[in-house]
């Protein structure tokens, strides 16, 4: 048994199916296409377009992780991007590092609120997250009068941030270039270091982490307040990209990002999934929402096929982990 | 016996919570008397037969989905799909009538079609019980309200108040006082409040809320219940659908979003848990008042949609959150 085959090792991790579904996918809506999805121009827009899901799918990764969710990231989102814009909107002389700032310590605070109260308050993640989604979109109309940000309010610099790749040594995007580094560090936090297997250790047995010295409330609020920084951050990704601070934005971005973690193998119970899967979910919500234009289906299919994609693979998870449990159980008979 | 159902279960902590609960509902009635004095205040035309039904018939629509959602939260499930089940069955009622089929069939329609989403919501529930409803119900909001813009694109779907008995089941008065809905809501209400606290169904989903194995154990069908109560769910989100569109006359693909959280704020407020296995039928049917007579008031001082939101979605976070703060607990005790 300890010995497996390499070969078996690779079919068997869900990474590399996922994989194999991401490349199965790109392929079919190349072929499709006509061959218009692997231009460079394409991929580009996609990562571009994009990057706020890859972002902030990594912070739902870790509520989830710890058996929380978290639907206000849609409305965190909107308040931190539209308070930076606002800030900035007034005072243009302000460095782009600064507006990101901004977008991130509102973003930290709403996620520190939402953490507090479901760890300390004990409300139930659905129901905070829900009030709060209400409460932050209102105050976001509430901060901004019921104006937009638009354009014209921003230097070139900003706006041009989104377009450039500095970064990225002129080939990669700058927000992509983000979305990588934000990608690599968690990836080490998560596999390498005793914060990172706190959280793993609070999503799998709670009860357990308490009694072995793990504080199980604070390890909760900070996931929640990194997911709010993460939102911040794409925040401001968000508003350099589309030139424009509006009310409405990222409307729906919570179905994406939780989307994109159910398909790259987070449990809904807590405690499993990582990185590298959640990266592979958010490819194949992006291929998807980028390829099925491409390919002549209607924008308004999006959400039902969006939605009946987290169905299936939460379904799909569930049939897994019961044959997974079958086997366990078999070997232990014997 | 079955008259203390709801106390007899929550025996764990009998004296504070008994307590609690008392406080509890006599603090609604005196939010809901503090409300009624404001909009007196606030408007003349208010505290008359005439002016109390418009105020009522502001909200009672989406009063009716509170009704079953009491069942979902005392079985410590949740429904965060019922807005959408509203946005779906209304799109469908408004399609089969401008197909040109018959007021009666569109509104049998659009009653199927929250019946079988409610099916599909309570099958996935029961056959995948390692599932949180949560994620099963937001998968299906995002599936419904995905159908709604499949189906109706950015157009709308309207003539519905062409039809005059269908516009009356909102605006229609009977003898030119009652409205027609509040009578149908108090029916209703009264049914579902004897379910829950008179009939041995609503004792095996207090049992099944308050210990979902012991119920079991003790011969409880307990995923029959919850696909039962999930079907009644998708059923009384329709009927909320047919007042919603008989109050607007067309229907769009937006109709009904964000209702889902007025439905389990009421409830919470209310007094109904959500951990499932507490709470009164008649908190919540104070709380359907309460809050809606409040954002009637606040709407007749021109008290900004977005404000409304962010005060409502601060209520259903605190009004979870206090009785889960030892602070207030004490405070009770001491008073005591």
């Amino acid at each position: 048994m300890e010995n497996k085959s390499v070969l078996k090792k690779i079919t068997g991790s869900r990474e590399a199916i996922l994989f194999l579904i991401v490349v199965i996918l790109a392929i079919f809506i190349e072929a499709k296409s006509g061959g218009a999805f692997f231009q460079l121009d394409n991929l580009n827009g996609m990562f571009k377009n994009y990057a706020v899901d890859f972002v902030i799918a990594i912070g739902m990764m870790l509520v989830m992780l710890t058996g929380g969710i978290d639907i206000s990231v849609g409305s965190t989102l909107a308040l931190s991007g539209m308070c930076a814009s606002l800030i900035f909107r007034d005072h243009q002389e302000l460095p782009i590092v600064v507006v990101f700032g901004i977008a991130i310590v509102v973003g930290l605070a709403c996620g520190l609120l939402i953490g507090a109260v479901i760890s300390y308050g004990k409300v139930p993640p659905i129901i905070a997250t829900m009030g709060c989604m209400n409460a932050f979109r209102g105050a976001t109309y509430l901060v901004a009068h019921n104006e937009w940000v638009a354009a014209m309010d921003f230097t070139e610099s900003y706006k041009n941030f989104a377009q450039k790749s500095y970064l990225g040594f002129g080939v990669i995007n700058n927000l992509l270039v983000i979305v990588i580094i934000l990608y690599v560090i968690f990836y080490i936090i998560l596999k390498w270091t005793p914060a990172g297997r706190k959280i793993y250790a609070v999503g799998s047995n709670a009860e357990a982490a308490s009694v072995s010295g793990i504080n199980v409330r604070k390890v909760k609020t900070i996931c929640y307040t990194i997911l709010g920084g993460l939102t911040g951050l794409a925040g401001g990704m968000f508003t350099s990209l589309y030139a424009s601070a509006q009310g409405n934005m990222g409307e729906g971005l919570e179905m994406d990002c939780i989307a994109a973690c159910v398909v790259g193998g987070v449990s809904m119970t807590g405690g499993k999934g990582n990185i590298v899967g959640v990266f592979m979910g958010a490819l194949v919500i992006a291929i998807i929402g980028k390829g099925l234009p491409l390919i002549g289906v209607s924008q308004f299919w999006q959400k039902a096929i969006k939605g009946v994609i987290i169905l299936v693979f939460v379904i799909l998870n569930v049939l897994v982990q019961r044959s997974v449990d079958k086997a366990a159980l078999k070997r232990r008979e014997i | 016996m079955a008259g203390k159902s709801g106390r007899e279960i929550i025996a764990e902590q009998p004296f504070s919570w008994k307590h609690l609960f008392l406080r509890w509902e006599s603090m609604l009635v005196l939010l809901l008397v503090v409300v009624n004095i404001m909009n007196i205040a606030i408007s003349d035309k208010y505290w008359s037969v005439t002016g109390l039904f418009r105020a009522t018939n502001s909200f009672l629509n989406i009063a009716f989905m509170v009704l079953p959602m009491c069942f979902v939260l005392i079985l410590g499930d949740i429904d965060i799909s019922v807005g959408s089940i509203l946005a779906f069955s209304a799109t469908m009622l408004g399609v089969t009538y401008n197909a040109g089929a018959p007021m009666g069939v569109a509104v049998l329609v659009a009653l199927l079609t929250g019946t079988v989403c409610g099916c599909i919501n309570g099958l996935i529930a029961t056959r995948f019980t390692e599932l949180n409803p949560m994620i099963i119900t937001f998968g299906t909001q995002v599936v419904y309200r995905g159908l709604c813009e499949i189906i109706l694109g950015d157009q709308s779907t309207g003539g519905l108040n062409n039809v005059m008995w269908f516009s009356n089941l909102y605006w229609g008065k009977l003898g030119g006082v009652v409205p027609y809905m509040f009578i149908i809501f108090v029916v209703c209400a009264v049914i579902f409040g004897i379910v829950q606290h008179k009939t041995t169904f609503g004792r095996r989903m207090y049992a099944i809320g308050a210990n979902r194995e012991a119920a079991r154990y003790s011969g409880i069908n307990v995923q029959g219940t919850r696909f039962i109560v999930f079907v009644i769910t998708g059923l009384f989100s329709a009927v909320a659908a047919i007042f919603t569109a008989a109050s607007m006359g067309s229907i769009n693909n937006a109709v009904g979003k964000g209702t889902e959280m007025d439905a389990i704020g009421i409830c919470v407020l209310g007094g109904i848990m959500t951990d499932g296995g507490k709470g009164n039928f008649i908190g919540a049917m104070i709380s359907v008042f309460l809050l809606g007579l409040l954002e009637y008031g606040l709407g007749l001082v021109n008290v900004s949609s977005n404000v409304m939101l962010v005060v409502k979605g601060a209520l259903l976070v605190i009004s979870v959150m206090i009785p889960n703060l030892k602070i207030v607990g004490n405070r009770k005790k001491k008073v005591a």
